[in-house]
């Protein structure tokens, strides 16, 4: 789901800090720097970089494309290979069938059919292609305010790494505490109060 | 600064009590949300709302789903204790509708439908939509921002043991 979905998730940050320099030139590095690789490297279970938001299967960040407006918009992408397990059982069966056959054992220890299986799992690896997800994000930078469109735990932890590799800058989530602390005007008095607060049953 | 991980448990029931106090809100003082929005028409229960009880370590759902559902279960579900975990919101401005659905312990907006944009039919289209949605996208944040707001200030108020929770409490107990 993404900025053009017909529905959508967002979760939203607040990022801390500030660019050196030429904003839109250092984003356009990090995004450069830290992009998802265009040629897919076959023995990796996941790789996750920048993508651009107008082709995300082709990252194109050149000429400052990414800026919309006064927002930047852009793209995490996530490649992953799944491989069902039924496709890993059935390999492996046939790997412990050959194995045996070929040393006339009636069976294997347990050291053997751990390296068969790891075996299986890196071969299948290398010939299935990965699946690109990609999550759009606003990056409002004069508010100091993201929004990415995806609620997905997996996809919000890639996210909050890449961002700080990237361009050295922190994202805090905005849930109800870090809304209330750093989002509500809240003076060092109600903080105070905040930082107390129990759930109101048990106030009582 | 509280770590993050242990701000989001320990503070998970602000944002259920935010939810709760939203439902309440739209039921009886509707009016009041004007002053953080002036161009909102309406803001009204949708089609989802849940609730959870927790008793001694065991935790009771109620979840009310359906386009004209009555939400008499969740008030008798309020007035043994629960709260609002999730809400499922239509909010209103002049001709344009949003639709969504709040989170309370990550205040997470889910199932956005935004009012209706232009269409991406060429390439040079594709700035000004963008433009549309956040401008779109903005407005419901902005609102849920500042009802949050709003809420917290009363919240870490004498009003709210004061006089909020029991109002709640007459609310959900006379319907």
């Amino acid at each position: 789901m993404g900025l053009l979905s017909s529905r959508m998730s967002i979760t939203r940050y607040q990022v801390t800090g500030q660019l050196n320099g030429s904003v839109h030139e250092t984003v356009y590095q990090g995004l450069k720097q830290h992009a998802i690789p265009k040629i897919e490297d076959d023995g990796s279970e996941a790789s996750v970089g920048w993508t651009s938001f107008e082709t995300p299967y082709a990252p194109d960040f050149e000429g400052y494309s990414f800026v919309f407006g006064t927002d930047m918009v852009f793209a995490l992408r996530i490649d992953k290979k799944s491989i069902p397990p039924k496709l890993i059982q059935k390999h492996y069966a046939l790997y412990v069938a050959k194995r045996l056959a070929d040393t006339g054992r009636h069976y294997l220890s347990g050291n053997e059919k751990k390296s068969i299986k790891d075996h299986v799992v890196n071969t299948l690896v290398q010939r299935i292609p990965a699946t690109p997800n990609v999550y759009d994000l606003v990056w409002k930078y004069d508010t100091a305010s993201l929004w990415f469109f995806s609620n997905l735990k997996a996809a919000n932890e890639a996210l909050e790494t890449l961002f700080i590799k990237s361009f050295n800058l922190q994202l805090i989530r905005l849930f109800p505490y870090t809304t209330a602390d750093r989002m509500a005007g809240l003076s060092d008095k109600e903080r105070d109060v905040l930082q107390k607060l129990e759930k109101s049953g048990s106030e009582e | 600064m509280l770590d993050i991980a242990v701000a989001y448990n320990r503070y998970k029931f602000l944002g259920n009590e935010f939810l709760t106090w939203l439902w309440f809100m739209i039921e009886t003082d509707q009016s009041s949300f004007r002053q953080h929005d002036p161009d909102l028409v309406s803001l009204t229960v949708g089609n989802r709302l849940v609730l959870e009880n927790t008793h001694n370590n065991a935790k009771e759902t109620v979840t009310i789903k359906g386009d004209n559902a009555s939400l008499e279960e969740g008030l008798v579900a309020l007035t043994k204790g629960a709260a609002v975990t999730e809400i499922h919101l239509s909010y209103k401005t002049g001709a344009q509708t949003w639709k969504f659905s709040l989170k309370g312990e990550s205040l997470n907006i889910s199932n956005l439908k935004l009012p209706e944009t232009g269409p991406v039919e060429t390439p040079d289209d594709l700035e000004g939509v963008v433009l549309e949605k956040v401008y779109l996208i903005e407005k419901v944040i902005g609102l849920v921002n500042n009802l949050f707001s709003h809420f917290i200030h009363l919240r870490v108020s004498d009003t709210w043991q004061n006089q909020t929770v029991s109002r709640i409490r007459k609310w959900a107990t006379s319907n």
